[in-house]
């Protein structure tokens, strides 16, 4: 264990775990309420898009690459909604065309700028390479997340137990949806380069979906969610170093298993 | 204490989804202590009417106000209480945290949940004996149980006006007792009860007045003087050609006897 901590190199892997870990768990509280997983995998794809972008036009940095995918996001947001408008066709259904094309955009872009390892790069992500820009990026996102979910809390739960009910408490439930997709997508920003777009979503998900079993109020889920997010991380970070994997793919499986666990545990209890 | 005073005026309100008018020329008084049907076919407009009064929908014609005011400058007034099983499933939140949701007009974003804020929610639930089930998750409980906890996040809302949205629908007979007891209870402690209803034979059991709706107002009044109307008989039962008793289920009008 000592050999781990002395790497410097994964003395800030370890810290980003942590920092990453609780935040995307804290999130996935809100994300399991929401109920909107599946629609954030879909965005997740189209980060990928604005971050080959700016590889193309500029320099590709930590905050070319963060405003690229934001912009690449947003932009895919509100087609999504003008063009199901128009069309009439499901939202969900314009969102999962427009996030495939976005993301084969994104492959056909990277594999104009550069070689098949940036593609990978972006794709899996590594947490072991992050820079002091990204680790304190991912901790100012965080903070304003944490920030936001917390001060608005009580708005937030009682727009997605019943929006209707909470319009009529004089809560601006439409306010609050765009808000908070933009700090999901932050979110998933500052992920994408620790875990890659693909996992980063098992990242906003699954602390939550393991801490639901046993939480029986929104607070609870929050804060468990959080630590389990934390936690599910730094594991997950150890075994990829001891058992030589990458370590976006060990996280995930990490947290997969920790779903599992807590499926099987919620059985045994109901039977005992 | 009498809350005769605190009274709702609508005049010729109006409502149209695009091309379709789905209301027009409503207009009446009540006030606390009334307990009003919203009566009507199907898409006569009652729901649009109470979403219309919980801010909902925006008025497009006519005034709506409470104590010469206009509504929506007083939306603390008001709650809301949808049909049961409205709300997300699976939701982990227990009777008491719903209850707490009525004090966000109280408190908005920033402010700390208190002291008077804890009391009023334990006022609310001791007022729907609810105490014993305040730690039960909401998907756990009976319609009626829901019913009565959504009630109850009215009381600590400290709102004058109830607006229920066809409150009797999916609860067995005990449950529909007990919520009708619990409307007259209401609105002699000064609150304005104002609840859509299709159980016709209930009208005058339930409610002091009734208001007919066709897309426009029919009529507006008494109860009793209502249902005895030959042009609201015949709107009426049109569309309700067998109608059973909401709370006991036969054609008799004892109420829970």
């Amino acid at each position: 264990m000592m050999e781990f901590f002395d790497l410097n190199l994964y003395q800030r892997a370890f810290i980003a775990a942590l920092i990453i870990g609780y935040v995307n768990g804290f999130t996935s509280a809100f994300v399991l309420l929401h109920r909107s997983p599946l629609k954030l995998a879909a965005f997740s794809h189209s980060l990928l898009p604005g971050v080959a972008m700016a590889a193309l036009l500029f320099t590709l940095t930590a905050i070319t690459a963060f405003f690229g995918a934001l912009i690449a996001a947003i932009l895919i947001g509100v087609l999504t909604i003008l063009l199901s408008r128009i069309s009439k066709i499901h939202d969900e259904t314009v969102l999962a065309v427009l996030y495939t094309g976005a993301f084969a955009i994104g492959i056909m872009v990277l594999n104009h700028v550069g070689s098949n390892q940036e593609l990978e790069k972006w794709l899996l992500g590594n947490i072991t390479a992050l820079s002091d820009l990204d680790l304190k990026m991912s901790l100012v996102v965080g903070l304003i997340t944490v920030s936001f979910l917390t001060i608005y809390r009580r708005a937030l739960v009682a727009h997605l137990f019943d929006p209707e009910v909470a319009a009529s408490l004089g809560i601006r439930t439409r306010v609050l949806e765009y808000v908070s997709f933009v700090i999901l997508i932050l979110v998933l920003i500052t992920t994408l380069q620790a875990v890659g777009c693909v996992l980063a979503v098992g990242l906003i998900v699954t602390p939550a979906a393991i801490a639901r079993s046993f939480v029986k109020t929104p607070d609870a889920l929050f804060l468990v969610s959080g630590i389990v997010g934390a936690v599910g991380c730094a594991l997950g970070l150890l075994a990829s170093y001891y058992l030589d994997q990458p370590a976006g793919a060990s996280i995930t499986v990490v947290l997969t298993g920790g779903f599992l666990l807590s499926v099987l545990l919620k059985l045994k209890k109901g039977r005992a | 204490m009498s809350h005769d005073h605190h009274h709702l005026e609508l005049t010729g309100v109006g409502y149209r989804y695009g091309a379709k008018t789905a209301l027009s020329d409503v207009a009446f008084s009540a006030h606390c202590g009334q307990r009003l049907a919203l009566l009507g076919p199907n898409g006569a407009g009652k729901s649009t009417l109470i979403r219309l009064l919980a801010g909902l929908l925006k008025k497009q014609s006519g005034e709506i106000n409470w104590q010469d005011a206009p509504l929506s400058q007083a939306r603390r007034e008001v709650a809301y209480l949808p049909q049961v099983d409205h709300h997300q499933k699976n939701f982990p939140l227990r009777v008491r945290d719903i209850v707490e949701m009525g004090r966000f007009p109280h408190l908005g974003h920033f402010k700390r949940f208190g002291k008077i804020d804890a009391e009023k929610t334990d006022q609310a639930i001791a007022t729907m004996q609810l105490e014993d089930i305040a730690d039960r998750q909401i998907d756990q409980l009976s319609g009626g149980q829901q019913q009565r906890t959504y009630i109850a996040r009215a009381l600590a809302q400290e709102a004058h006006v109830l607006l229920l949205d066809e409150p009797f629908n999916g609860l067995d007979i005990e449950s529909r007792c007990h919520l009708s007891a619990s409307m007259i209870e209401l609105s002699e402690s000064g609150h304005l009860i104002i609840a859509s209803h299709h159980q016709l034979e209930s009208v005058t059991d339930i409610f002091t007045h009734a208001l007919v709706l066709d897309q426009k107002q029919v009529t507006y009044g008494d109860a009793k003087t209502v249902m005895q109307s030959k042009e609201v008989k015949e709107i009426l039962h049109a569309c309700h050609p067998a109608h059973t008793h909401p709370v006991t289920e036969h054609t008799s009008t004892d109420c829970c006897s």
